[in-house]
């Protein structure tokens, strides 16, 4: 299985020349990159790398300085100066679009296992809400939690409330899923229940967008990895290729930093 | 002991807390609540001029006697044509003060909501507007329960100081029976036992708001 050619359908997303700076520390230096349908796209990189930065512009928590992010062939234009309500719509094309998987969960603590999923359908989506609740138990029994609907946050494990932002981010029904380190904060034992269910959504053809360190997801699941350093794509290709036998000596040297932490 | 007196001073003294001290307290919070937000989310503001005035108001109010204050607005205002009865010049005076003082308390307890609640509201597609309501809001008003009690509290003692400007509450009315009993010590300590009774109901209500606000959270 190799990458898509760009002469296939056109891709979900495509950002072009991606440019953000934090102060006097440029963090992105133009990224390109594409995500075609269905698609599971996994970016890797050491920390610092701008891996996280590229992600979180896919959704506009962070607005790049310059670049244009192409959602289903609507072009958002980052670099042209924008009014503010201009910015406004841009950001809200791209979060209507995407569902987000963050590291720490981020689960609203205040609300119940059911009212975090449905949060989003009712208040924002205005769907009915015994429809919304029926899904989002639906979705809950799916990753094995519909015995917790009515629990708070904080009377779950790290990999349950994982399990909970994922079905979360699922019930928006979003086109593209995000998914920054969902397994970084997780207890060994437990990141393989994360990833599994995130295999099956893979296969279930959601188009996803992974930022991870863990090599054997990649490998496994990944149409198209990029391996990112110092605010640039260093390299990219199928993970076959690249994850076996990078063409570039600082991906090698990462991988094998990754692979034998000891040496 | 003239407990005659104790016993008929009794009704004037409730009936000050009643329909003095207790309304002015209350209709003084809600307003002041209201303005301390609207203080707070000024301040926080990344509109300079409007962030600046926010401080200035609140610098004000904390930093001048509350009864001075109340001069101003009462005996003050007049001389340039606006003229306020006695109460709506109290709550105005009381509203201020909880005004600049909550402010702060709401400004640290937004702040102590970690940012992450802001992007996860956002990325479920909530506005700015919509997650402060319904995401950093309600978590914010766990933390700031406890010294929110505290600004009610001193709150409640600040209404004394309406009896200067003529306000009939429970200091007001002590200060009347105590002057033609002349029973100084008696009446006053019997106000003040009646403002420390107010003063412990408050703070039992605090204890039950706190512990349903805590059914969210992690005990160790």
């Amino acid at each position: 299985m190799s990458p898509t050619p760009e002469s296939a359908s056109a891709p979900l997303l495509r950002t072009t020349g991606l440019r953000k700076s934090f102060g006097s520390l440029e963090v992105l230096k133009g990224i390109d990159l594409a995500v075609p349908r269905g698609r599971v796209l996994v970016l890797i990189g050491p920390s610092g790398s701008g891996k996280t930065t590229v992600l979180r512009s896919l959704n506009a928590l962070e607005v790049p300085d310059a670049g244009v992010i192409e959602l289903e062939g609507e072009a958002l234009d980052f670099a042209a100066p924008a009014s503010k309500k201009e910015r406004q719509r841009q950001r809200e094309t791209l979060r209507d679009a995407s569902g987000m998987v963050f590291q720490h969960y981020n689960l609203f603590p205040h609300r119940t296992v059911l009212q975090n999923v449905t949060e989003g359908p009712i208040v924002v989506q205005g769907r009915p809400r015994a429809e919304a609740e029926a899904e989002a138990t639906s979705l809950l029994e799916r990753v094995g939690l519909g015995d917790k609907r009515d629990v708070y946050p904080f009377q779950l494990s790290g990999g349950q409330q994982q399990r909970v932002g994922i079905v979360r981010a699922l019930a928006l029904k979003p086109k593209l899923l995000l998914f920054d380190e969902p397994t970084s904060a997780l207890d060994p034992e437990i990141v393989g229940d994360v990833l599994t269910i995130m295999k099956q959504l893979a296969e279930e053809g959601w188009t996803m967008v992974v930022v991870t360190h863990e090599l054997g997801f990649a490998r496994e699941v990944a149409d198209e990895v990029l391996f990112l350093d110092g605010g640039v794509i260093v390299e990219r290709g199928a993970p076959q290729q690249l994850l076996r036998d990078p063409r570039q000596p600082r991906t090698r040297a990462f991988l094998d930093r990754l692979l034998r932490p000891l040496d | 002991m003239d407990w005659n007196l104790v016993i008929s001073s009794l009704g004037p003294l409730w009936g000050g807390a009643l329909l003095g001290t207790i309304p002015l307290s209350l209709a003084s919070f809600a307003l002041g609540l209201v303005l301390a937000l609207l203080l707070a989310l000024a301040r926080m503001s990344s509109i300079v001029p409007l962030a600046a005035l926010a401080r200035l108001i609140i610098s004000i109010v904390r930093g001048t006697p509350m009864l001075v204050q109340l001069f101003v607005i009462f005996y003050g205002l007049p001389s340039i044509g606006v003229v306020l009865p006695p109460w709506p010049s109290a709550i105005i005076a009381l509203s201020i003060n909880v005004g600049g003082y909550a402010a702060e308390v709401i400004r640290a307890a937004i702040l102590s909501v970690p940012a992450g609640q802001w992007e996860a509201g956002y990325t479920v597609g909530m506005s700015r507007v919509t997650t402060l309501r319904r995401v950093i809001l309600p978590q914010a008003a766990r933390v700031s329960v406890p010294p929110l009690s505290n600004t009610f509290i001193s709150l409640v003692k600040d209404t004394s100081l309406a009896a200067t400007i003529l306000v009939t509450e429970l200091f007001r009315e002590a200060q009347r029976i105590a002057a033609f009993s002349n029973e100084f010590m008696l009446i006053y300590i019997e106000a003040a036992a009646i403002y420390w009774i107010i003063c412990l109901v408050l703070s039992t209500a605090q204890g039950r708001i706190e512990k349903r606000l805590d059914r969210y959270v992690a005990h160790a």
